[in-house]
């Protein structure tokens, strides 16, 4: 199994880097950009656990140690 | 009194804190290895600043997870004195141990200056042989010192006057210019409500002798050590 894990900023919590990509993009004559933000990707191969029990583990995971739930969100999907 | 300064992979400014403790205070000092399962005998923690696990995932994120953390959590819910300095302080944030996070500095880049802090609260035992609002210079070195809370974080550690120093000016007004690195209210340093686990971006261990550029951190250690004698 495979599960993808998105890690983001929460909304309202400001991203230094995305404004300044963002920025990059428009001056490059991405007029179309309006706004962009930066997260983390994270790609874990699961074994030996039933999808059920992968969702709940996955979910400790990033409970504890994947995000900071100070500051992030985070979405997982199993493959 | 006996100071116990964490080592992690990554650590630097372990020696800072060393030297300062035991060759200026004339305390006892010890390095702990990251890894160790007991704290016993120890007066007072020290969570030096570095780059523990090369900031991995998020600064203090993996640090928080060495066995010797689980130490630090007791000692300090018994009361025990803890300082986090610079990632000890991130550290301490990712433990639970203090509330809120520190994030990529506005600017994101890496600071590395002196700057002006205002004391807040100098009835803690980290800080009570300063004045109120007394006006220091002290150093940072950091790129993620962004200090981040929600509001009602904010507001309680300000009701309970748990924020310890603010980024000023030379005079000591709070403003936006004065603030380096993005945090909310200036804060460059909070405590816990208890009053044991104090956490700072500026590195006091950096400015203890005259010879190396200034005497403006000292308090800290004499203050901890006369809390503990």
């Amino acid at each position: 199994m495979k599960a993808k894990v998105y890690v983001t900023l929460k909304k309202g919590v400001l991203d230094p880097q995305g404004k300044a990509v963002c920025g990059a993009l428009e001056s490059m004559g991405y007029k179309e950009v309006k706004g962009l933000r930066i997260g983390k990707f994270i790609e874990i191969e699961i074994d030996g656990v039933s999808q059920k029990d992968a969702d709940k583990r996955l979910k400790e995971m990033c409970e504890k140690l994947l995000a900071n739930t100070v500051v992030e969100d985070y979405k997982v999907e199993i493959e | 009194m006996k100071f116990g300064i964490i080592v992690f992979p990554g650590s630097n400014c372990d020696h800072d804190c060393y030297h300062a403790v035991k060759h200026i205070f004339d305390q006892k000092a010890e390095y702990i290895w990251h890894k160790e399962t007991s704290l016993k005998g120890f007066g007072c923690v020290i969570i030096p600043g570095g780059f523990s696990y090369g900031d991995y995932l998020r600064t203090g994120a993996i640090a928080r997870f060495s066995p010797v953390m689980q130490e630090v959590a007791a000692f300090a819910k018994n009361g025990g004195l803890v300082i986090g300095i610079c990632n000890g302080f991130q550290i301490l944030t990712e433990a639970g141990l203090l509330p809120g996070v520190l994030m990529r500095n506005k600017t994101l880049k890496f600071i590395c200056k002196n700057v002006h802090i205002r004391i807040e609260n100098n009835r803690t035992a980290f800080t009570k042989t300063y004045q109120k609002n007394q006006v220091l210079n002290i150093p940072i070195a950091h790129a993620d010192g962004n200090y981040f809370a929600d509001q009602d974080t904010i507001k309680r550690l300000e009701d309970n006057n748990q924020v310890i120093f603010r980024y000023s000016d030379k005079d000591g007004k709070i403003t936006e210019d004065a603030n380096p690195n993005g945090s909310v209210n200036n804060i460059a340093a909070i405590i816990n409500k208890t009053g044991n686990v104090f956490g700072t971006m500026p590195h006091p261990e950096r400015v203890c002798e005259s010879i190396l550029g200034g005497e403006n951190g000292k308090k800290i250690f004499e203050g901890i050590v006369s809390a503990t004698i």
